[in-house]
């Protein structure tokens, strides 16, 4: 059994494929090693019996010709699921439960994979560390009391442990990436537009894109040929042409040109991190690509920027919750009291924090101050990027401007939190792919991330690069399995 | 700038969130700290920027008025706070 949960997804499905393990093995071996994690409290809600019962079928007369021929998969909180319980770490959907599914999570159970249940996170995808959550902290595999980041904390923790052979996250400012690189995961934000938000419980819409979190890049590939796909029902859904990225794999990269933007050596900046992005640009040198540097001037303001952008689309969004049609309600003496009862005790304090900024950036008087600024802002970052890809393919950064840290270290200080956003914030304004992938470790043994930034809808390129660049760094998480009881 | 006490109170009712006098310093505190680093865009002269409304830029297609998903008033209607089983019954509206 300990060899199934070690296994990548891709290996997973070979061994299903040539009729070695069966999907109850599997989907078994999952639930057991889940059953003895829950110190990690990585799950809001387990499917585990009906997971058992449709992996049962596909043994019986599953189709092996599937991208995930029954393998069992949990999925972020965020994702709508069909009559099963769907949170998004609030108190204020605690009860919800969809009459739909979300078309990421469709494209899953129709390649034929299985949901094993839905993975914590924080409340309304706001949040870097998972301490948002009306469900509870989540702990990182990686260290006791350690935070495993967020927003996507439950799926990353989850896929570190070894709970998941792999997972969806979302990612409205790094909440794929953030965590990806504190757990020592692969994490991939698509580019804005190639994987459909129909579903998705929305936090900041022209920001928000579903992606895969992943043991390696091979798994983050084969993750993405299943979930990007074109959708009518999501209006910024494109159709472009998307590649075969599992099979078009390469790990020659030689001539491919790489940004090196000067204004991501931030003050502050750990010495470990320091050296972290030397060796990876030693090691693209190394794998025969050129080597650019680029400026990208007003990556500073993308953080102020995005903290006007996100909250005040995460306060229209958000407006639907009012006790009325679904979730939480309070009783008021009134429908004004009820709706003001219901809002304030059903939501948390980041939430309400979010909430009232936007409001305010968006109040009679202030939107040309604030909203239309930050707007304009914005056009500014991405043409930086623009500029950028004419001398090169892809950009390298540190995905974090530090490891991960304990529980409770930042919860005092909203400013120093959104801080750990800094690296990420930037290509969620500009819609632009970007992926995570371990790198090396801190003097703590917790794990260090590289990002890896592309051009839009480029998203093989940011894999072989990735691809190529894994083979050589052979990063292992190497968990001692203490949470298990 | 500093947002007072009184501009938190008039945000949360247009937020449609009741707050206490408690609650409200502390969201004082924490908007200031927040919007003392969102100042920091003051910097930059955007008088000749084009805003960007949205990263796909797209038009939005059309697309039929048709009804695809059907029958399923029965499982909406089981997510209503308040048990009727016809209606979404909220707080008396009307004297």
């Amino acid at each position: 059994m300990s060899d199934i949960i070690n296994l990548t997804l891709s290996a997973l499905i070979d061994k299903i494929k040539n009729k070695e393990l069966s999907s109850q093995e599997i989907t078994k071996a999952y639930i057991a090693r889940a059953e003895k994690s829950k110190d990690l409290n990585t799950y809001i809600t387990t499917d585990f019996e009906n997971a058992i019962e449709k992996a049962k079928k596909f043994d019986e007369k599953g189709n092996f010709d599937y991208k995930l021929p029954g393998v069992p998969l949990a999925v972020k909180d965020l994702f709508c699921t069909n009559n099963l319980k769907t949170t998004a770490g609030s108190k204020i959907l605690s009860n919800f439960i969809p009459s739909y599914e979300s078309t990421v999570t469709q494209h899953l159970w129709d390649e034929g994979a299985i949901l094993l249940g839905k993975l914590n996170c924080d409340e309304f995808a706001m949040g870097s560390s998972n301490e948002t959550s009306f469900f509870g902290n989540v702990e990182s595999p990686v260290g006791k009391k350690v935070v495993p980041g967020g927003s996507s904390g439950g799926s990353a923790s989850a896929l570190a442990a070894k709970l998941t052979p792999a997972t969806i996250g979302t990612d409205t400012g790094g909440s794929i990436r953030q965590p990806a690189s504190f757990t020592g995961t692969v994490g991939l934000k698509p580019t804005y537009g190639s994987c459909s938000r129909y579903g998705i419980v929305a936090f900041a819409s022209s920001l928000d894109q579903a992606g895969p979190m992943t043991q390696d890049v091979s798994d983050a590939a084969l993750m993405l040929d299943v979930i990007s796909k074109y959708d009518t029902k999501d209006s910024t859904s494109v159709n472009f042409k998307r590649g075969d990225y599992f099979k078009s794999l390469s790990s020659n990269i030689k001539g491919k040109k790489i940004g090196i933007p000067k204004e991501y050596r931030v003050d502050g900046m750990p010495k470990e991190i320091e050296s972290l992005w030397q060796d990876g640009i030693t090691l693209l040198k190394k794998l025969g690509a050129k080597i650019i540097d680029i400026s990208l001037p007003h990556t500073k303001y993308a953080l102020p920027a995005y903290y006007i952008v996100a909250p005040a689309e995460a306060s229209s969004n958000l407006a639907r919750y009012d006790g009325v049609k679904y979730g939480y309600r309070s009783e008021g003496e009134n429908l004004i009291s009820m709706y003001e009862n219901t809002r304030s005790e059903g939501f948390g304090d980041e939430v309400k924090r979010r909430i009232m900024i936007g409001t305010y950036v968006l109040s009679s008087g202030y939107y040309d101050a604030y909203y239309l600024k930050a707007q304009k802002i914005r056009r500014l970052i991405k043409n930086d990027f623009d500029e950028a890809y004419k001398s090169v393919d892809a950009i390298l950064t540190p995905s974090t401007p530090s490891s991960a840290f304990k529980i409770g270290d930042k919860t005092d200080d909203p400013v120093s939190m959104y801080l750990n956003d800094i690296f990420t914030v930037p290509v969620n304004l500009s819609g632009l792919p970007a992926i995570s992938i371990p790198a090396g470790k801190d003097k703590n043994n917790y794990p260090l991330g590289l990002q890896l930034i592309g051009k839009a809808f480029e998203e093989q390129n940011l894999l072989d690069i990735s691809y190529s660049m894994e083979k050589e760094l052979s990063f292992k998480n190497n968990l001692q399995d203490w949470w298990i009881k | 700038m500093s947002i007072d006490l009184k501009t938190i109170k008039h945000i949360a009712k247009l937020s449609r969130i009741s707050i206490d006098d408690k609650k409200a310093k502390e969201l004082e505190k924490d908007l200031n700290s927040i919007f003392e680093f969102i100042e920091a865009l003051n910097k930059v002269d955007t008088k000749k920027v084009d805003p960007l409304t949205s990263i796909a830029e797209t038009s939005l297609k059309l697309r039929g008025d048709e009804v695809k998903t059907k029958n399923i008033r029965e499982q909406i209607l089981k997510n209503s706070p308040d048990e009727n089983k016809d209606f979404f019954v909220v707080p008396k509206v009307v004297e």
